[in-house]
């Protein structure tokens, strides 16, 4: 039996993409089932894998999780990405849900109509750069500590450097008024395992395309109303 | 110093309304301060204590705790309802999931427009019967053990009873296929500090009226 994770999910980011970073970071392999077509995901549903008929899906330690939080802290838990104590964790769970939120208008972004967009992209920018670097700009600057929760790499320097490079993706001069989140993004990046999730080859996917997009809805297709 | 959390946020259900479930059901009491209008919300963005914004806020243990998941979490933690370990905390994790993506259909239900309330309530029947009431069913009838996970009462009880009740004020007999659920149901809501919360006279907030939505949409959308 493989000790190794499986993830099933599309081949993009989406929802399964802070789960590939967040294993990645913990240093940990794992193996990846995409689905391309409604009838592999029929044939899922119909297997009784999916508890509530949805991906993502992790196939980790005997079970079949579903549900990405549900996910994300069980491995930010196993590999001690979660603080050592319950106030450091739920430090870790605030800053992950504020960049949740934000990561969810990226998620969303890409399946809204063409005319659209623009005001998407203007409502990306203006919570990034008021509502939630701000605040990771300010833990930073008052604890001089290298990362954000306990001096200890977290779950949510992982949950944030992704978020940062998300937007950057879209908005190439979002950090520019935040020198503390600039020199976090850099030390992240330097940490071995993220730097090598970071190089070509790796199981990061690119930003989601015209293909992507389509093969969601068309997997999607059957069931959506 | 309070030992006692203090709740901000409006009169409504919402999304503080399953911290007040589990507080209660933690046999934790709880002080809530109530924004009525846009100012009140101002006001507190203003004095710094909203890290993103945003409510619920929940000051407690000296944090002001902000974000529903988090303040959840960390009162399932506190009061022993999250399991013995690891893994049974990943269970109780997956059902809560579940169970509050149909809470979040339920909680937008009454901010949804009126031509589509039909459409909408149809969803969360069908969902609720279909995709979320069957696996609960399961896994009591498949264990048959009084609580979904570990033998023992934790936030996942709490969460799922709470999802009942608040389908049945949809469609009161939605139960009728889940016999697992019923018994489960009747057992969970004896549980004393719970029976307590569904009393008159709790913390237990009714459902929003048309009075109390003109507040919600003035205090956030106006």
């Amino acid at each position: 039996m493989s000790g190794k994770p499986r993830l099933t999910y599309f081949n993009g980011r989406g929802r399964m993409e802070p789960v590939r970073w967040l294993l990645a970071a913990a240093g940990v392999e794992f193996e990846e089932v995409f689905l391309e077509t409604s009838e592999q995901y029929e044939k899922l549903i119909k297997d009784g894998v999916l508890m509530f008929q949805q991906v993502p899906l992790v196939e980790i330690d005997g079970m079949k999780m579903v549900q990405t939080r549900a996910i994300l802290s069980y491995i930010a838990g196993k590999y001690n990405l979660y603080g050592k104590d319950w106030k450091e964790r739920a430090l870790i769970d605030m800053y992950v849900e504020g960049i949740t939120d934000l990561m969810q208008m990226i998620l969303m972004f890409p399946f809204s109509p063409p005319e659209e967009k623009g005001k998407n992209l203007d409502s990306i920018k203006d919570k990034a750069t008021t509502r939630y670097f701000p605040v990771f700009e300010k833990v930073l600057k008052q604890h001089g500590q290298d990362f954000l929760v306990g001096n200890k790499f977290s779950w949510a320097d992982i949950q944030l450097i992704e978020a940062i490079l998300a937007v950057e993706e879209k908005i190439p001069a979002v950090l520019s008024g935040f020198p503390q989140l600039q020199a976090f993004k850099i030390r992240v990046s330097n940490v071995p395992t993220i730097k090598k999730f970071l190089q070509p080859g790796s199981p990061r996917k690119p930003p989601p395309d015209q293909h992507y997009v389509e093969t969601v809805l068309k997997v999607f297709r059957r069931l959506m109303r | 110093m309070s030992a006692k959390p203090k709740l901000h946020y409006t009169r409504e259900r919402g999304r503080m309304e399953s911290i007040r479930w589990l507080l209660a059901a933690a046999g934790v009491e709880f002080e809530e301060e109530y924004l009525e209008t846009k100012e009140d919300l101002e006001k507190l963005r203003k004095s710094g204590v909203l890290m993103f914004q945003q409510v619920p806020m929940v000051e407690i243990d000296g944090m002001k705790m902000v974000q529903t998941r988090a303040i959840l979490s960390y009162i399932a933690g506190k009061y022993n309802l999250y399991g013995k370990d690891l893994k049974e905390r990943a269970w109780i994790d997956m059902y809560v999931e579940g169970v509050m993506d149909l809470l979040e259909m339920i909680m937008v239900f009454p901010l949804q427009p009126a031509d589509t309330k039909e459409k909408k309530l149809a969803l969360i029947i069908e969902r609720a019967t279909t995709r979320y009431f069957p696996v609960y069913e399961k896994v009591l009838k498949d264990h048959g053990q009084d609580y979904l996970v570990g033998n023992k009462l934790s936030f996942a009880d709490i969460h799922l009873l709470e999802a009942i009740l608040a389908t049945e004020e949809f469609k009161p007999d939605v139960l009728s296929a889940f016999p697992a659920l019923q018994a489960f149901k009747g057992r969970t809501s004896n549980i004393p500090t719970i029976k307590k919360f569904l009393q008159p006279g709790s913390q237990k907030k009714p459902p929003t009226d048309d009075e109390l939505l003109a507040i919600v949409m003035n205090v956030f959308y106006s």
